[in-house]
This record gives C-alpha cells, structure tokens and sequence, in this order.
C-alpha cells in the first residue's frame, strides 16, 4: 500500500516532533463553515435524537450572542470560526465499524505508528489491561475491550453510540456540570461537537483495567470538538487516561473540548491527560490552539476526583480542569506539568469549589518554560460559606530555562468560611550552571542532564500518572525541551 | 597518563593558575596541598572542564590526547572524575536515577552496553555496602537533605560505580568527621589500583593518613612551589602555610 509506505516516509523525516505525520485517507467533510445548518449537518450525521438537536442549537445560538474571553495571557490572530471545517470522518468509518476487524487498516496502521495498538493482543507500554477509544478528527474508529468492560456494567465507547444506547444516561448528565452557556468555547462544543469518549462505572464495580481515549486530529483546516462524560456511580473506581497528536502543519488548528465528571458517593475518578498536540515550528508558526474545559464534580459524600495532565503541546494551551466539592468530605486534586517551549503559550491551572463541609483540595502545578515561551498558571480555590472545615494547599513552582521565557503566577483565592483554611506556596527557579556541571562531569550530556533536572522538577506530578504512561511521559518532558539549549 | 606544562587560567579575568607542571603516571597517587585561594579548585574546575575557568596558557595531555579540547561529558567518558568539594543539590532526581544515567552515559560513550534496571542494582550494591550508603540513600534525592558525610559518600560511590582512570578529589576530608572520614578515606583507598591515577586536593595532612600518596605538592598563588614525599604532608602540617605563602607572596 503506498499510501503506507509514504506515512512512513513523513515519520522518518518528522524528528523532533514525531507524530506530525498525515495519514492520506478518503475523507467526508461537512461544508466549510459555522451555522446553524452546519450544527443541524452533524447531528443528521450522528442521526442524533430531536432534544440532542435543539440542545445544539441553542447552545449554537447563545454562542453567537458571547465574545471570546480575552483575560489569559495569551495572545493570538482573532480566529474565523467560518474558515475550517466542522466535520471531517473517515469514509470508510462512516457506519462505525462493528468490530476491529472492519477498521481500514490505514487507520489501524496509523495508530500503530502513533504507540497505539488497537489489537487487544497486542499490549500498551507494556501494560495489558488498557482499554482504547480512538478518535480520528470527528469520530471515534476503534474502541477496544468492550466486551470484558460489559461484563463488569462497565460502558465505555464513543459518545455518538452512548447517545444512541444510553440516552436517558447522556440527556441526564451531559451539560450537567459544563452548561452549554458556561463559556464561549464550551458553547461552541456544545453546538458542534462531534465524538468524544463515554463512561459509565456502575455502583460498587472498580473498573477492571485504565481506560484510554487517543485522540488524532488528521484533516487539514479542521477542528476537533469533542466530549467526554464520564459517571462515576456510589463506590465505584476508575482511572482514565488521554493522549493528542496531531500533524505539522503551518496553520493553526482549533482544538476545544468539554469534559465532564460526575462522581457520587464514595466514588473516585482519577484523570490523566498527556496533551502532546503539534506545538508549531521553532519559529511560532502552525500548532494547535487547545481551548478546553474540564470539570468535576464531586456529587458525593467521600468522593474524590483527581485531575493530572502533562501538557508539552500545542501552540496555545487555555485549561483550567477544575472540581466543585459538593459532597461533604469530598476531595479534588490537580497535579500539572506545564511545559512551553519556542513560541507556545499556556494559560493554565485549575479552580477548586469548595461547597461542602471539610472538603479538601490539593494543588500541584509545576511550569517549565524554555524558548520564548510564556507559562501562566491561573487558580482560584473558592471556599464557599457552608465549607466549614474547608481545606486547600497549593504550590506552584515555575523553572526558567533561557532568558527570553517568562513564567507567571496567578492565585485567586476568595474564602466565605472563617473556618477555612487555604495555603499557597509559589517558588520560581532557573537550572543552575552548577547542577548542570555537576551531571556534565558525570558522563551526562547537556540536553539529557536538563531532562533528568526537569523531570526531577516534575516529579510529584509524574509520579501520579498510571504507572504505565509515567515513562513515556519522563521521554516527552526530554523531547519537548529539545534545542532549548543554545 | 597526566602532564600539565605551564597551565595558566583566569577567572572572571583574574589569573588563578599561573604556571603550573606536573606529570603523573598510571596508578599513581599525588596530594595537592595549599592554603585557601592558592588555586586548588581551580585547577579541579579546569581539569574537569568547568565554563567560566579559561586556559589562556599551556597544555594539559591526558593519556596522550588534548584534554584541554574536550567537553566536559567527554573527559568523563574518557575517565575524568571530580569528587566536588560542594556536591550539588538536584532536587526530585534520586540518586538511583542519576547513578544510573551516569553509569549509562559513559558504558555508551565507551562503546559498552547499557545496563537495565536490575543489572544495574546489582552492580550498585556491591559498592554501597562498603561505603554504609543504604537503599534508602539511593531512593532520596541527589545531595537533597544529605549531610556532610553522606554527600562524600555519595560522591565516592559515583567514583566506584564509573570506574574512572584520573580522579580528581577536591577537598573531599572537608566537613567530615573522624569515622565519616575513615570511611571515605577505605573507599578511596579500595579503589586504588595498578591502571588508576588520583589527585587528591586537600587543605590538611589528616586524608593522607588514610590516602598514603606517592607525591605531595604545595601550590601557593597558582604554583606548584615545592613537591616531595609524604613526608612533605606531615611537615607541613606541622609548620603551616605561611612560608609558602610569603614567598609567593
């Protein structure tokens, strides 16, 4: 197959960034644009239910009436929402394939190429038990182990199928923690989003293995939009895991998603993100714009809902995964690696909503900004008035890497609850000439001395992501930082 | 295997080194000793291949080659030790973690195979044993929370565990107490061999009762001003720096 062959030849030419290949396959679009029939095309395409359609559309029109928020310490060209495209599937994935047979073997092969093997024999750095959803531009080709999951009530697979399958699940909870009218890019989802992952732990069952949605963008011009909701009944457990990549290209592409979380009582929902989008050149040109809003909600009494993301991609990164501690005793944690190198901006951090009596929360988010760079880390920790007890510790620690990157520190901490209490500890390091002499004369050359440094740096956040992507995120961290040395 | 003609070297535009000679031979043990500011560390810096610390003068041959020209992970590899007077602190790399890249580095830069995970706690553990570095060491940070004798230890486990063929050991005795240095001074010692070359940089005679060196040399304001036996070592120790240093001077 040629077609193959010439992806293999854009991986090997592709070093520093190494997924920034494009996989040549037919694909259906929708027609250039945003409208109200460009919304109405997808939910035909997804044959969603009529309340899904008007869900849309409102939301769609209420977007029409926001201004795109202008507060981050981001700064950009404005963006034509008319100048890309809304959907874009694979042809031969249009029907969505009823087993892993019938997945085109391009696609197989380009998940393959991506670290992803979508043959459940085949393992994932090394670890058998994880379960994959693949999202490829605007739908999902592939979800693997579904039917051990079903054997545990476990649903996981894409949201246009739980829409179709769960809808009383879907109508119930989606936009239940994310309103459509939340925020400007929140809405644009909620109008056009298209696949994202679904899940359902029933009560008391601790999900049997991680689940894992990789998402691609492949098609030019195109935004990704999609959504994830994950349920989390009494008791229950789960940990789930994404990953992004997406090709080089000297445009930018807009990348806005909403994940919601819902955990009841006593249930635990452990998140990881490790968001690898296309950065863009060593000269700020092309890479993803990732505008994206994560929230938990910590429904239950005892519940607890633990975000941790490495973010080394995209061009500019806009993310705040926040929890609302709802239930009494209930606990939310962030842990964050930020990395921004050449011209990538990040704008991130967390906000902790402390409702319910002797809530805790817990804030770690480590930046490394090298290049030209510039790293924000934003939070607010919200002790609202019946938060007696309430609890929250942040620290925020920034290294410099070079003299023409900036890092920033941005705390918002607003405490209703005498009885609250909120500490924040803030640090801003450089790599000292003296360690990295120190490792220089130990045999380790320059570049590999700054990644052991920085990963020492990141350590209490890496150390919580699932064992079996904790390596492979310790290589990105090296990666990311390549040429940051002169 | 080591000769410095006529090393000169500046620091920050000042002239720290200002002529030094020395030759050294496989397997032998030679003491540095000067009073503080006579260039002891400098001429570590420069042989290690610090930036900062200019040659504006003079040669350095190590085993035939420039070793002037290297990088510093190169004369590593090649295998140049300094033990540091200030072990360095990495905050979240542990010491495991960095051991092993080290020894890794340099296996690679010598054409050797890279040890995996379990190949390499074996071949650590031969060595922690007879310096008291427990596991519990190796899992902390390099350096972080260390006291002054365990970062010596720590500093001469590296040694071990490279196998280096010129080791430069810059004040290794300061800071240590009697049984820390005991310690340290064994571990030396167990690492001396036919093929092995040490310099050993001190400021007193007390290591050098556990380091017996061949050759003892006294800088004094960037020069090697007198060399001799051991017997140099207790001399001084006995009547001091300060003719040196007037003389220099």
């Amino acid at each position: 197959m040629p077609a193959i062959n010439e992806t293999v030849d854009q991986v090997k030419s592709v070093e520093k960034y190494k997924y920034g290949f494009v996989t040549d396959i037919d694909s259906e679009f929708a027609p250039k644009g945003l409208s109200e029939d460009i919304v109405r095309f997808i939910s035909a395409k997804k044959e969603e239910p009529a309340w899904l359609l008007e869900w849309r559309i409102k939301a769609y029109r209420h977007w029409l009436t926001m201004d795109e928020p202008d507060w981050a310490k981001i700064g950009y060209p404005p963006i034509d929402y008319n100048d890309a495209y809304y959907y874009s599937a694979p042809k031969s994935g249009d029907e969505g394939p009823e087993s892993l047979d019938e997945v085109d073997p391009e696609l197989l092969a380009t998940y393959e190429k991506l670290g992803i093997p979508l043959h459940e024999q085949e393992v994932l750095a090394g670890v058998k038990n994880v379960a994959i959803d693949a999202v490829f531009d605007s739908v999902s080709v592939a979800t693997t182990f579904k039917e051990t999951l079903a054997e545990h009530g476990v649903i996981f697979g894409p949201m246009s199928e739980a829409v179709k399958n769960h809808p009383e699940l879907v109508q119930k909870y989606m936009g239940s923690v994310v309103p459509t009218a939340d925020n400007y890019f929140a809405a644009l989802n909620s109008a056009v989003f298209t696949d994202g992952s679904f899940v359902f732990i029933p009560k008391g069952v601790r999900c049997p293995m991680e689940l894992s949605t990789y998402f691609r963008i492949n098609a030019a011009n195109t935004g990704q939009f999609e959504r994830t909701l994950i349920i989390a009944e009494e008791g229950s457990y789960v940990s789930y895991l994404e990953g992004c990549t997406a090709p080089m290209r000297d445009e930018n592409q807009l990348h806005a998603a909403v994940v919601e979380l819902v955990a009841k009582d006593d249930a635990e929902i452990k998140y990881s993100t490790v968001q690898n989008w296309y950065p863009g050149d060593e000269n700020g040109v092309g890479g993803i714009y990732n505008f994206v809003t994560k929230r938990g909600a910590c429904r239950g009494k005892n519940s607890k809902i633990s975000w941790t993301q490495v973010e080394t991609g995209s061009a500019i990164t806009w993310k705040y995964p926040s929890c609302i501690l709802q239930g009494d005793n209930s606990v939310g944690e962030f842990y964050s690696v930020a990395i921004t190198n050449n011209f990538q901006q990040a704008d991130t951090g967390t906000k902790m909503i402390h409702l319910g009596k002797n809530t805790s929360s817990r804030i770690i988010a480590k930046g490394i900004s090298a290049g030209k760079s510039q790293s924000t880390y934003r939070g607010l920790v919200k002790m609202m008035p019946k938060a007696d007890g309430g609890r929250n510790f942040t620290q925020c620690d920034s290294l410099l890497i070079g003299k023409e990157c900036g890092a920033h520190t941005i705390p918002y901490i607003e405490s209703k609850n005498p009885s609250a209490r909120v500490e924040h500890e803030a640090t801003t390091s450089k790599i000292a000439d003296d360690q990295l002499f120190y490792c220089r004369q130990r045999g380790i050359a320059e570049e590999e001395a700054i990644a052991l440094i920085v990963n020492g740096f990141c350590r209490e956040v890496l150390q919580e992501l699932p064992m079996e992507f904790a390596v492979e995120a310790q290589k990105l961290v090296g990666i990311s930082l390549e040429g940051s040395v002169g | 295997m080591l000769k410095i003609n006529n090393l000169h070297a500046t620091v920050d535009g000042k002239e720290i080194l200002k002529g030094i000679d020395l030759a050294m031979g496989f397997g032998e043990v030679h003491a540095i000793m000067g009073p503080n500011g006579s260039g002891k560390s400098t001429l570590s810096y420069v042989l290690a291949g610090r930036d900062g610390y200019e040659v504006t003068k003079g040669e350095v041959l190590y085993k035939g080659k420039n070793l002037l020209e290297m990088k510093p992970e190169e004369r590593a590899g090649e295998g140049v030790f300094l033990a540091f007077q200030y072990p360095v602190e990495l905050p979240g790399v542990s010491s495991m973690n960095f051991l092993k890249a080290a020894v890794n580095a340099v296996r690679k830069y010598r054409g050797e195979n890279e040890l995996d995970a379990m190949d390499f706690l074996k071949f650590v553990r031969e060595t922690t044993k007879m310096l008291n570095i427990t596991d519990d060491m190796l899992k902390r940070a390099v350096n972080v929370g260390f006291s002054g004798g365990e970062k010596k230890r720590n500093e001469i486990l590296q040694m071990a565990v490279l196998k280096p063929i010129l080791s430069v050991l810059d004040e290794t005795d300061s800071g240590l107490d009697v049984d820390a240095l005991r310690i340290v001074g064994d571990g030396v010692t167990a690492l001396r061999s036919p093929h092995r070359s040490m310099l050993v940089i001190t400021h007193y005679q007390r290591l050098l009762d556990h380091i017996i060196p061949d050759e003892v040399h006294i800088l004094a304001d960037g020069k090697i001003v007198r060399s001799g036996g051991k017997e140099l070592a207790v001399e001084l120790e006995e009547k001091g720096y300060s003719r040196y240093t007037a003389d220099a001077a």
